[in-house]
């Protein structure tokens, strides 16, 4: 397989037209099923691009007697190759040689003067080999061989398989040495790297916001950066995936393409569920600009979903992918198989700038919501948390920011209300000893509503007092004034009768002085 | 023994080598012995028509080719054992 894509990519992309040499199928059963993957070779063999050869050799008609050689084959594989200016050979299961002719120094020998003669030509060459009990194909052809060696297997883990490849050597070359799991897709082989090399991808400065006006505004006011990974985690029922679908929904109300998988809901439930909170994603379906993909989980290993992500990516160019939930893809899986899978995808995703929604399910009861994250959130750069307040008798959804790189962002709860007109967050009653959500924040408010008419009923009570108190003192204080003015006529009369008693007095004696011819100066008195 | 000419060989070979001479003197020889005017052989060399080689799945050379009687059935080698070329032909039993 990997040896055809290698010789009809060589043929059609390269311009470099190949041999395919084949000892087990035939030329019709070949064709028959590479068709399956989109090649044609029939038309490649009518534009002189390929030349596929049937080399058949049955044990039971062939008779050894002395000496000889694989010239034959030599001259079959030239004329091939001088037909039509072959740069590349595959020889598919050469070691079916071993098993049609009995002489095995023979073979080895001839083998190697084969090998040698494609160097010669220059010609690059495939050979296919099966792999063996002990050594790496089962007449130990890499001897010869080998300036290359790909190992290619197949592996059953809980029920999916996964096929992987490895560089086993490469002269010349820095290979990776990993396993890498690959697919056999619509679009031929597809390999992917475990991990990036680097962590290098940019970092837009860019916002865009989440479609839900009041998280934006928790995110420093203006949603999140473009090429960022956004995680939405929460319990069953808590309003992931319509978070999700507003997201996706304001992304084709700018017109950017969004790639949603859904791995829960099949695309027109989607379509219908997110239609009774006020979100029509049909209208971006039919313009093109959204695409979903639904697909249960456990139908392929992790390793397909992610090959399909790249493959449906690939062939889109989304600049908004929402992934719902991604927690499902860890169905029945290896932990430790997970995070490097979602680190690859996420680390992909960005390197083409494309922003990106993670649904996480979180399991719903007591623990904490960190908790069963996969090991995913230190991944992500925005991370919103849905949880479920259950009290006094019902369940509402709050909403907080548990992280958010890059940006100040509320720390606050908010009430997360759906609504028929879409999604709507609300303060939630934040008291001194707690917080208050749903009815009983509604009631909590009434209650401080009524708590504050009575105050000022209160206060314009006291008011009312005080004014009359002051009044009172008032008439008080002109009572007493009026008094000390009494009191003040009074004094002064006294002083104005004792002042006219002693002038009269005075007088009196002045006059009696006077009389009786007294000292002048002597009685004089100051006045 | 038949009287008939019943035997058509084809002997492939690749240019003018020793084991292509030798294969070719084996086989008149063998013929000549066993197969005296019952045979027909023609000698193809791949060098000058390299596409006959796909026709009859030639691989190793040189091979005889025994196109009748049927079934066809293949000799590999310079033919030097003269046994093994008797019964890979058929002509003596085994």
């Amino acid at each position: 397989m990997l040896a055809m894509e290698f010789l009809v990519r060589g043929a059609t992309q390269y311009g470099e037209p190949g041999v395919f040499m084949m000892f087990e199928e035939n030329a019709a059963e070949l064709t028959a099923n590479v068709r399956s993957l989109g090649f044609d070779l029939e038309k490649l063999a009518a534009q002189k691009k390929l030349v596929l050869d049937h080399v058949h050799i049955e044990r039971s008609e062939i008779e050894e007697t002395g000496e000889y050689d694989l010239e034959g084959l030599f001259i079959r594989l030239g004329h091939a190759v001088k037909s039509i200016g072959a740069k590349r050979v595959v020889l598919d299961t050469v070691e079916a040689l071993f098993s049609g002719l009995p002489n095995h120094a023979i073979l080895r020998a001839e083998l190697r003067r084969l090998f040698r003669w494609l160097k010669d030509h220059r010609l690059t060459a495939v050979i296919t080999g099966e792999r063996g009990e002990q050594s790496l194909t089962r007449y130990g052809l890499e001897e010869y061989v080998a300036d290359c060696v790909i190992v290619l297997d197949q592996r059953i883990h809980e029920q999916i398989s996964t096929r992987r490849l490895r560089v086993l050597k490469y002269r010349g070359s820095a290979h990776g040495t990993n396993e890498y799991p690959f697919l056999i897709g619509e679009r031929g082989i597809s390999v992917l790297p475990i991990t990036s090399l680097r962590l290098d991808h940019q970092a837009s400065a860019k916002r865009i916001p989440t479609g839900i006006a009041r998280l934006d505004e928790m995110l420093g006011g203006k949603g999140v950066f473009r090429g960022s990974s956004v995680l939405v985690s929460g319990s069953p029922g808590t309003g992931k995936s319509s978070v999700a679908a507003k997201f996706a929904d304001a992304a084709c109300r700018r017109g950017e393409r969004v790639l949603l998988f859904a791995y829960e809901e099949s695309s027109a439930q989607i379509v219908r569920n997110m239609g009774s909170i006020g979100i029509g994603l049909e209208p971006w379906v039919k313009k093109g600009l959204l695409q979903i993909h639904s697909s249960r989980p456990t139908l392929h290993g992790l390793e397909q979903h992610l090959v399909m992500m790249h493959d449906a990516v690939s062939g889109f160019h989304p600049s908004v992918v929402v992934v719902d939930p991604i927690s499902n893809l860890s169905l029945d899986r290896n932990a430790s198989e997970v995070k490097p899978t979602l680190m690859r995808l996420i680390d992909f995703l960005k390197q083409q700038q494309i922003t990106t929604l993670f649904t996480s399910l979180t399991a719903g009861g007591g623990e904490t919501p960190e908790d069963s994250q996969l090991g995913v959130s230190s991944l992500m750069d925005t991370w919103l948390l849905l949880r479920n307040v259950e009290f006094n008798g019902e369940r509402n959804r709050t909403i907080y920011v548990l992280k958010s790189r890059g940006m100040a962002h509320s720390n606050q709860v908010r009430e997360f209300v759906l609504s028929d007109t879409g999604i709507d967050l609300v303060d939630v009653y934040l008291g001194t000893e707690r917080v208050l959500t749903g009815t009983a924040r509604v009631a909590q408010e009434e209650l401080e509503g009524a708590a504050a008419a009575l105050r000022e009923e209160d206060h314009r009570r006291k008011l009312g007092q005080l004014a009359s108190r002051q009044k009172a003192i008032e008439a008080q204080i002109a009572a007493l004034r009026a008094d000390a003015e009494a009191e003040a006529a009074e004094v002064a009369f006294t002083i104005a009768r004792e002042t006219l008693q002693q002038r009269t007095t005075q007088r009196s004696t002045d006059v009696m002085a006077q009389l009786r011819s007294a000292d002048k100066t002597r009685g004089s008195r100051k006045e | 023994m038949i009287n008939t000419v019943s035997f058509e060989l084809r002997l492939y070979v690749a240019g003018q080598t020793a084991k292509s001479l030798a294969a070719c003197a084996n086989l008149k020889r063998i013929c000549e012995t066993h197969l005296a005017g019952q045979y027909r052989i023609e000698i193809i060399d791949l060098t000058k028509n390299p596409k006959l080689a796909a026709g009859d799945q030639i691989l190793a050379l040189p091979t005889l080719v025994r196109r009748l009687p049927k079934p066809v059935k293949k000799i590999i080698g310079d033919l030097s054992n003269e046994e093994r070329v008797l019964v890979g032909l058929d002509v003596r039993p085994v």
